[in-house]
């Protein structure tokens, strides 16, 4: 029986680089050991493999036009996050991927884009960022609002420095607190959608970030005239098999791993305020 | 008086005024200008007016002893600054310091709480138009609490 | 003797001795024959050899958190329900190793799992497993991913089902319309008729391959007496079940009552124990475990059983989901009656009655669905006040 057909066993992969983004999150490039890696879309996770230690899913965060290569931003909260956030260049890491569905960054083109991550919900989001900018002209306005704690946290600094010096996307950084040398917006991320321009009878928007977040942010955005059908959210539960088969991953009737993690707002609106659901 | 009043009538928060009020809170107002670094209140002054910011942003903070001062809050174009003027002791309760350049029409609180006092459906526009503001303030307070982004699991 | 007609649908009569040559025939075809026995006052599931592993003359008395093996006046060889264990144990086993890894350098290699285990047959099946079985093929099979171990175990599967002649206490195959009388699935099924002493089964084909095994044993026609006593058989079950389940619209009822008081009833008696995951036919939530030794040489991953009551199921930063006893009882009777219908098609529950029987406090599935329906919406009526 050959490995590749099996989606129960890793392939193996090699860590290519390592990048310390802040004081508790990483960023890898993983390469494939043997043959190419499978195609993606922003959006999926892969299950990514410590010898030993145990699997962990993480979504991408690389460009998916780009290389051999998987980009994984983890940030170190358990065992086994903490075990991947601290492997060198060099390291093996176990890989099973890519699953689950993806953001409607093609579906969507024609409409104005609404991107808003919250802490590290930046990283599922970057691939989808990556097909919009290299496709620009399919699209109407194109606005990122960006949250987080504060700006030690703040995500892919560089990137955000570029896509801001770019004249055809709306950016907008904003962290929960600061001290006085910050000089830019200081509030929640749901504040910030108040200020950009897009139409609300034409406009998706895509958010992630930590649940509570991504609940006020839908609230805002259907405050602003969106409808429900419009919005997406990448959800997040407990993960073993990563296929639908263990059952951990279950919110209401949705596997999160087969039916999300990315997951149209009207669909789930009615679950995510029932408590422990 | 007239330029002001036309410029306190382009400001969002008043969008819709009728004329008339229009008037009468222009008569409460001033231009103002706040160079970068330049505080426009200070933590137990007097609440004696509040803000139209018209250009520029407004960085909200307070100083806790010993420690740099923590902005919680930033208001930009468009947004007002300012709600410890409606309620006694009238005093304000933070820092209030302009980020960059920025311009804002100042209203002169007992001024303008005087004429509400006198005209009741002036109060109600202004109410109106203040408490949602406020509610909408509490809201992302309470979401920035929660501490969303910091680290949930305790035993890590 | 004129060679009956044993394609797919046909019937014919086996006697015990052909009943005893069917368990061998397997045997020699390389099945593990696996079939009812007596064992620790239960009736379970185990490798049989010849029909006297088999519990003649034994039945069970089950009702809400209990079972009691009781003799018969008769020697009949299937005349109980159903034991603790089902077929899932063999198909979906507890714990299963999915792969091995070995450090090798600077990195590691993996290995391929071990090969499939023997072919199964298994004696006994009843409806209700029958569709048991059916649903956790859609599980495992139905998806965008396969499970490769199951897939193997059932490739091969010999099935011979038995039509029940018991109706158990807790028992409501009628209601879910997975049984008494087993429609599809089989390779052979049995029904054993007992009538003035003579003991034989009428048997019906259900593959090709369930006629070529029977070609080959003592077999004899069915003459149409033997298939009315046998038709009244499962007729006389359907009339006794032991409960009784209203299926009409209960997706929309569990669904939109999240948070109805039964909940919270319910949830002051459940103990979380897992029982009736572990008892149900249809369950399947697993967990793994990244195993290694203690240098750090060889590592594996394993697969096992586990429950959605317990605490860590859901658990995801720093806390899990469903803390409270009340949520975890509503995913799993939610999940079963009304969710699965979503993910799969049909109904999670076959009315096995397992769950019913092996609660230690007896929490009756159907009763809980029952107070449900009685008052839908309790909660929010309570909130407004009833206006």
């Amino acid at each position: 029986m050959t490995t590749g057909m099996d989606p129960f066993i890793p392939h193996t992969y090699r860590v290519d680089r390592v990048r310390r983004e802040t004081r508790d999150v990483t960023t890898l490039e993983l390469a494939p050991m043997t043959g190419e890696r499978p195609a993606f879309q922003p959006g999926q996770f892969n299950m990514l493999y410590v010898f030993g230690i145990g699997e962990v899913a993480i979504s991408m965060s690389g460009d998916p036009a780009h290389a051999n290569s998987y980009v994984h931003t983890v940030r170190n909260v358990g065992a086994v996050s903490g075990a991947i956030a601290a492997l060198q260049a060099g390291a093996m890491l176990g890989l099973r991927g890519p699953f689950g569905t993806a953001w409607p960054a093609e579906a969507a083109a024609g409409n104005d884009i609404v991107i808003v991550a919250g802490g590290l919900g930046l990283a599922p989001l970057r691939p989808a960022i990556y097909h919009v900018l290299a496709h620009r002209e399919r699209y109407g306005r194109v606005a990122i609002l960006y949250g987080t704690r504060s700006p030690r946290d703040i995500l892919y600094h560089g990137e955000i420095e570029r896509w801001r010096r770019r004249l055809d996307v709306d950016i907008a950084v904003t962290v929960d607190h600061a001290d006085p040398t910050w000089h830019g917006n200081v509030g929640v991320v749901p504040k910030l959608i108040q200020r950009i321009d897009f139409d609300p009878r034409n406009t998706v928007a895509m958010i992630c970030g930590p649940e509570v977040m991504m609940r006020f942010t839908a609230t805002a955005l259907l405050g602003a005239g969106l409808s429900s059908d419009c919005i997406y959210l990448s959800m997040e539960r407990n993960m073993k098999c990563g296929i639908g088969l263990c059952g951990h991953c279950q919110f209401g009737p949705y596997f999160v791993c087969k039916d999300g993690p990315v997951m149209r707002y009207d669909r789930i609106a009615d679950i995510l305020v029932v408590r422990e659901i | 008086m007239e330029g002001l009043e036309r410029i306190v009538l382009a400001h969002p928060f008043f969008a819709g005024l009728e004329a008339e009020l229009g008037q009468l809170v222009s008569g409460c107002a001033r231009n103002l200008r706040f160079d970068s670094g330049k505080y426009l209140f200070h933590e137990g002054d007097a609440a004696n007016e509040f803000y139209l910011i018209r250009q520029g942003s407004v960085a909200l903070e307070i100083l806790p002893p010993g420690q740099p001062a923590v902005v919680f809050a930033t208001e930009r174009e468009g947004d007002i600054v300012g709600t410890s003027w409606l309620v006694p002791p009238y005093r304000w309760r933070f820092d209030a310091r302009a980020v960059e350049l920025t311009r804002a029409i100042g209203i002169d609180a007992r001024c303008l709480r005087d004429k509400c006092e006198a005209d009741h459906h002036l109060g109600y526009e202004m109410m109106k138009r203040f408490l949602p503001v406020v509610v909408q303030r509490l809201d992302e307070a309470r979401l920035q609490i929660l501490d969303v982004y910091g680290k949930q699991d305790k035993r890590s | 003797m004129a060679e009956l007609d044993l394609s797919v649908g046909a019937k014919a009569t086996l006697s015990h001795l052909g009943l005893q040559a069917l368990i061998e025939a397997l045997a020699a075809r390389n099945y593990q024959v696996l079939g009812p026995t007596v064992r620790d006052g239960a009736i379970v599931y185990d490798a049989i050899t010849t029909l006297d592993d088999l519990p003649a003359g034994w039945t069970d008395r089950q009702d809400a958190g209990k079972y009691r093996l009781e003799r018969r006046t008769d020697k009949a060889l299937f005349g109980y329900a159903v034991g603790p264990q089902s077929w899932k144990r063999f198909l979906h086993p507890p714990i299963e190793r999915l792969w091995q890894a070995r450090r090798e350098g600077d990195g590691f290699a993996l290995g391929c799992p071990e090969p499939a285990a023997r072919k199964f047959a298994f004696l006994g099946v009843r409806a209700c497993e029958l569709h048991a079985i059916g649903i956790q093929d859609r599980v495992f099979l139905g998806g965008p991913y396969l499970d490769t171990g199951y897939q193997q175990r059932r490739l091969d599967n010999f099935l011979i089902a038995v039509n029940c002649g018991e109706a158990g206490g807790t028992c409501f195959c009628a209601s879910m319309s997975t049984g008494p009388k087993a429609e599809a699935g089989f390779d052979l099924a049995l029904t054993e008729l007992l009538d003035n002493g003579r003991h034989s089964f009428l048997v019906e084909v259900g593959t090709v391959l369930g006629g070529e095994v029977l070609a080959v044993l003592p077999h004899g026609p069915a003459s149409p007496e033997a298939i009315a006593t046998a038709d009244a058989v499962v007729a006389r079950t359907a009339r006794h079940m032991g409960r009784h389940l209203d299926t009409n619209g209960i997706k929309e009822l569990l669904q939109e009552n999240p948070e109805h008081p039964r909940w919270d009833d319910v949830a002051a008696r459940c103990l979380t124990c897992a029982n009736c995951t572990m008892v149900c036919p249809t369950c399947f939530c697993t967990t793994v475990e990244d195993h290694s030794d203690l240098a750090g040489h060889t590592a594996e991953r394993v697969r096992r059983w586990d429950s959605c009551f317990t605490l860590d199921f859901s658990y995801i930063h720093g806390g899990s989901v469903r803390k409270e006893n009340r949520s975890r009882y509503r995913q799993w009777m939610t999940h079963k009656l009304a969710s699965w219908i979503d993910q799969f098609g049909t109904s999670g529950c076959v009315g096995c009655g397992r769950c019913i029987t092996w609660c230690p406090v007896g929490i009756d599935i159907t009763a809980e669905a029952a107070a449900i329906r009685e008052n839908p919406r309790a909660s929010r009526e309570a909130e407004h006040g009833g206006a």
